[in-house]
């Protein structure tokens, strides 16, 4: 029992139909992950990004440091920092907590090299057409610089959101029962792994096509010349 | 404990990482060719299955498919050591992302390219290995070098199927001494200075291969 489901061992589809709406549970969870997760890698990502192009040396390189940091070491690792070490400092938060931070904090590495790239992608021109009208570096980035860049910069980090989707599972190690922890534990009880698991990866692939063919659609309906932004 | 303690013990499992990464990068090396050619083949039987493994593989999680080589497969009579259920997941897992660099590189190139095969009246496979291939290859390389540190750093998940890499013997060290943000901070540290090592490693094939395609003077 889990949840207060019971599961049925009469046959291998009546299990399956005993175990979905567990899975669905964790499901849920994985997907209140991901949200909260890519909601912070896209806000954490724009402020590094914004402090990598810092016209002080000594704000850039640090930063691009830490980028290039978070990028080559193992969510997993960070993950077990964060859980492990914040508490030493007084900081306890829940495990859930703790997992979005760790995907937001690896995914914001990402996301900023998205924002860089997207806003160094807009021709040089435009800058020096922005100089020449005297417009002040406001008005440059907000009208000038931002809406060239979003069309670029929206299908990269839809990208991003599919991968964190999977990167999700990882959160169990730390004893967050989203989806993989709820089918392990299925496992556990009943010593058959291969029904729960399948249907995880089932759900994942459902997950993922899902959510890959909506950003598709979306990335049709963009404007390719720019979006106003006001 | 001394720091000098904590030490190797992480450089043992350092060294497990260093070999699990390698092992699957070459082995995923090949499902990427296999499936990356075999999704633009003209034969259904071939392009069919490719396309079904690099969905599945790019569509869900590593550690799913590392718990169901680990877990389930068993179930089916079909036991694997740690060492190899980590490896296949592994290679299986960066084969898929790599066959969309190859199938993408050989679709790049330029299409006068194959006209001209055609003309000359090479075959199809006279075609892939002596005038696709060669010029794709160069175009692989920096993606693969991506995917190379990728690799490195998804091996971090063969400890969770209790394979004793540098991340199970941190959590391994860390139960025992308590000594927790030493041997986090090392760890982190020792992962940081491979992915470096194994970028230099690609960049520097990159070159070879660029070399080797004539593609440098």
């Amino acid at each position: 029992m889990l949840f207060g489901y019971h599961w049925n061992l009469t046959s291998d589809w009546a299990f399956a139909l005993s175990i979905l709406p567990m899975l669905l549970k964790g499901l849920v969870v994985t997907v209140e992950a991901t949200v909260l997760g890519y909601l912070l890698a896209l806000t954490l990502g724009l402020l590094l990004a914004l402090l990598r192009m810092a016209p002080s040396r000594l704000v850039a390189w640090p930063t691009a440091f830490i980028i290039e940091f978070l990028r080559d070491t193992p969510l997993l690792v960070q993950l077990y920092f964060l859980y492990f070490v914040l508490p030493l400092y007084g900081i306890n938060l829940p495990a859930f907590l703790t997992g979005t931070l760790a995907l937001g904090l690896q995914y914001s590495a990402y996301t900023s090299e998205v924002y860089r790239a997207g806003i160094k992608a807009v021709p040089k021109g435009q800058w020096e057409a922005a100089l020449a009208l005297d417009l002040t570096p406001l008005r440059t980035y907000r009208d000038i610089i931002v809406p060239q860049a979003i069309p670029r910069i929206l299908p990269a980090l839809g990208n991003y959101l599919v991968s964190i989707i999977k990167d999700t599972p990882i959160l169990s190690a730390v004893t967050v029962l989203e989806m993989l922890d709820v089918a392990k534990m299925v496992g556990d009880r009943t010593f058959r792994y291969m029904v729960p698991l399948t249907m995880v990866g089932v759900l994942f692939l459902l997950l993922t096509l899902l959510t890959a063919t909506a950003l598709r659609r979306l990335e049709r309906r963009l404007p390719q010349r720019g979006i106003p932004l006001r | 404990m001394m720091f000098a303690q904590l030490l190797p013990p992480l450089l043992r499992g350092a060294e497990i990482t260093a070999q699990i990464t390698l092992a699957s990068t070459l082995l995923g090396a090949l499902f990427a060719f296999a499936a990356g050619i075999g999704k633009l083949s003209r034969h259904r039987a071939l392009r069919w299955p490719a396309v079904g493994y690099i969905e599945v593989f790019r569509g869900t999680s590593l550690l799913v498919q590392l718990f169901w080589l680990f877990f389930a497969l068993p179930i089916i009579g079909i036991s694997l050591s740690p060492l190899s259920a980590g490896i296949l997941g592994l290679s299986l897992n960066i084969g898929a992302y790599g066959a969309e660099v190859v199938r993408g590189a050989l679709q790049a190139t330029a299409r006068g390219q194959r006209e001209a095969a055609r003309a000359l009246n090479f075959t199809p496979r006279q075609t892939l290995w002596r005038i696709l291939l060669p010029q794709a290859l160069p175009e692989m390389m920096p993606p693969f070098g991506n995917l190379a540190v990728q690799n490195l750093k998804d091996s971090a998940l063969v400890s969770l199927i209790t394979l004793a890499d540098l991340t199970y013997q941190a959590q391994n060290l860390r139960n025992i001494t308590l000594q927790t943000v030493p041997i986090l901070t090392a760890t982190l540290l020792l992962y940081f200075a491979m992915a470096l090592v194994l970028t230099a490693a690609m960049r520097w094939l990159e070159r070879r291969v660029r070399y080797a395609a004539g593609h440098e003077r």
